[in-house]
């Protein structure tokens, strides 16, 4: 399987990135190298085999339902590109 | 000074602790041995000079400073830490232009319990981007060298934390390691690089890069002293729901219960000492695998025979996982913004292209093209599936020994440029580590000597089950006393002050 032009600008799309042409060219080659590398799985047999997503066994945390405030929002606006003092800011979303 | 900086954490803290030296004065050393050599090793992106200072000043005038008496585990000691630990007040960048102004408003847990144990903080360490790379090339703030040889890489993406402490800038480093990223610079610059068991230490405040692989450990020039900075950093926090809630052992105290290796069986996987491997690499491993016989350890094959597929497994998981927590930089609540944009998508898109640099750009797409609809069953599910084998391969050979010895990395450090473009050659340099992140084991770098034609160090990695720290500690202690001992690195050797 290789990796098309378009499916480069597609998934950068769905990355929420803008690739000049000269990035996608270079992205298609060396995804196509990585993916052939990646396909060697496809030698190993796992039909049997539950998948593993975390070395550790999660279970559910449970704490009491207290409220606490542990920053302020001046605090936390301080690192927003832009701020009115209360809320983010960001750019128009509905005309 | 630079005798002050030559000691070891260990000795500077007994020294502080008993008054022989005050905390400014070892704090001055170290300020002093970073002007020297931080020009041509490059191993800080953010200096805390001033704060480090006053902090040294506070605590020396009893009762005017912080409230930290000298019987605290690290009183005084200075360390440095790598720019993926959120630290109060002091931007942390995570080694790009997306978090170049970024000044926390919280301490990560490590960072926390470092300094709740006295520790001088001098800094935040160079890095490859988000954690993403094997080099320390990938900073936006320019490479890392290192300090054994100029033109070569420290190793990645913990490099700054290797090079700093290699350099004898500070007595110790926290690392983070989410396929490699502390014990490969470990052993590229002649450390000890620990990578607790995953749960061991908190993530709370590590900028997430792949959260079911990351963790912290310490990075050092002994045994001892990794062994006290981990059981500093070590134990549960609720803040950080994979941490395991289990005791944290005296780890220094259980370095002096054992005396030699009789009764230990150490594990040598065919698949980590055969092909592919540099051959003064396996030679310096060897004789360290000798000496350890010598001490009684006795030593039997084993086989890890997914090996081969764990780099593959590795990167799909590391690269999903990364797309989706990267998700977060949006240009909205912190980092940078693409202040020219008008519409919400474009800005999200030109704010994350030119914040981000080419290499985590290109993992970002891969992860998300191995998420995408109709791709997810044939990558990340197969790759969590081979992530199963991986993890019962190591189950199984610990039946038969209580610890696997094998190289750290295939090679010693390459030089500056070499591996830059070849992305999938980078990769494959992480085999022996990336397996022990699919697995969530701990697993340690102990300096074994200099490669023969090289002259570069080698490092031995110490794999032991989960929560075996101590173990694998009291191992590393008892053969790093057996094992010759690195001279000043010789590339800043010139540079002494």
């Amino acid at each position: 399987m290789k990796i098309s032009h378009d499916e480069v600008v597609k998934v950068a799309a769905l990355a929420r990135l803008n690739l000049s042409e000269e990035k996608i060219e270079l992205f298609g080659v060396q995804f196509n190298d990585i993916l052939d590398y990646i396909h060697t799985l496809n030698q190993v047999e796992t039909n049997a085999v539950e998948p593993l997503y975390s070395p550790v066994t999660h279970s559910t945390v449970f704490r009491d339902d207290v409220v606490r405030k542990d920053y302020d929002r001046d605090a936390l606006l301080a690192n927003a590109p832009e701020n009115d003092g209360q809320f983010f800011v960001v750019p128009r979303i509905v005309g | 000074m630079i005798e002050i900086c030559t000691e070891t954490l260990a000795s500077i803290r007994r020294r502080l602790a008993a008054g022989e030296l005050s905390a400014e004065e070892v704090v001055r050393a170290c300020l002093e041995r970073i002007d020297t050599l931080e020009p041509t090793v490059h191993a800080f992106i953010t200096r805390m000079d001033e704060q480090a200072l006053a902090q040294a000043r506070g605590m020396d005038a009893a009762g005017r400073g912080p409230d930290v008496p000298r019987t605290h585990p690290l009183w005084g000691v200075p360390v440095a830490i790598k720019d993926v630990l959120s630290s109060k007040g002091v931007r942390t960048t995570c080694g790009s232009r997306m978090l170049a102004d970024y000044v926390p408003c919280f301490d990560a847990v490590a960072v926390e319990k470092l300094k709740d144990a006295g520790a001088i903080i001098l800094g935040k360490l160079n890095m490859d981007e988000f954690a993403m790379g094997s080099s320390t090339e990938n900073s936006a703030f320019g490479p890392t060298r290192n300090p054994w040889n100029l033109d070569k890489v420290p190793g990645g993406s913990s490099g700054g934390s290797a090079a700093a402490v290699a350099a004898h800038m500070a007595f110790g480093a926290l690392g983070t390691d989410t396929g490699g990223s502390i014990r490969q610079p470990a052993s590229f610059c002649g450390l000890v690089g620990l990578k607790p068991t995953y749960g061991r230490v908190s993530r709370y405040g590590l900028v997430a890069y792949a959260s079911s692989l990351d963790q912290i450990g310490p990075m050092c020039r002994t045994v001892e002293d990794a062994a006290i900075l981990l059981k500093v950093i070590a134990g549960h926090d609720a803040r950080d729901s994979t941490s395991v809630d289990a005791p944290v052992p005296d780890y220094p105290a259980m370095l002096a219960e054992r005396f030699d290796l009789s009764g230990l069986t150490v594990g040598l996987p065919g698949e980590y000492w055969g092909e592919g491997v540099d051959a003064e690499v396996v030679t310096a491993c060897r004789e360290a695998i000798t000496a350890a016989e010598r001490l009684g350890a006795k030593c039997v094959p084993v086989s890890l025979p997914h090996t081969a597929h764990a780099v593959a497994a590795y990167y799909i998981v590391a690269m999903a996982e990364a797309s989706s927590n990267l998700a977060r930089f949006d240009g909205i609540r912190y980092g940078f913004r693409d202040g020219q944009a008008r519409e919400l998508i474009e800005m999200y898109r030109s704010t994350r292209s030119q914040g981000f640099g080419e290499e985590v750009q290109r993992r970002i797409m891969l992860g998300t093209f191995a998420l995408s609809s109709g791709y997810y069953d044939a990558y990340y599910k197969k790759a969590a599936q081979v992530r199963r084998l991986v993890q019962q391969d190591f189950l199984r050979a610990f039946d038969q020994c209580d610890v696997i010895g094998g190289p750290v990395a295939p090679t010693t450090a390459f030089g500056l440029g070499e591996k830059i473009d070849d992305p999938l050659t980078m990769y494959l340099t992480d085999i022996f580590t990336n397996p022990l992140n699919l697995a969530g084991l701990p697993g340690l770098s102990l300096p074994v000597g200099l490669a023969k034609d090289s002259g570069l160090p080698v490092g031995l990695q110490i794999i032991g089950p989960n929560f075996s720290e101590g173990l694998i500690l009291q191992v590393a202690y008892i053969m790093e006393r057996n094992l010759p001992v690195l001279s000043m690195p010789a590339g800043v050797e010139q540079n002494r002050s």
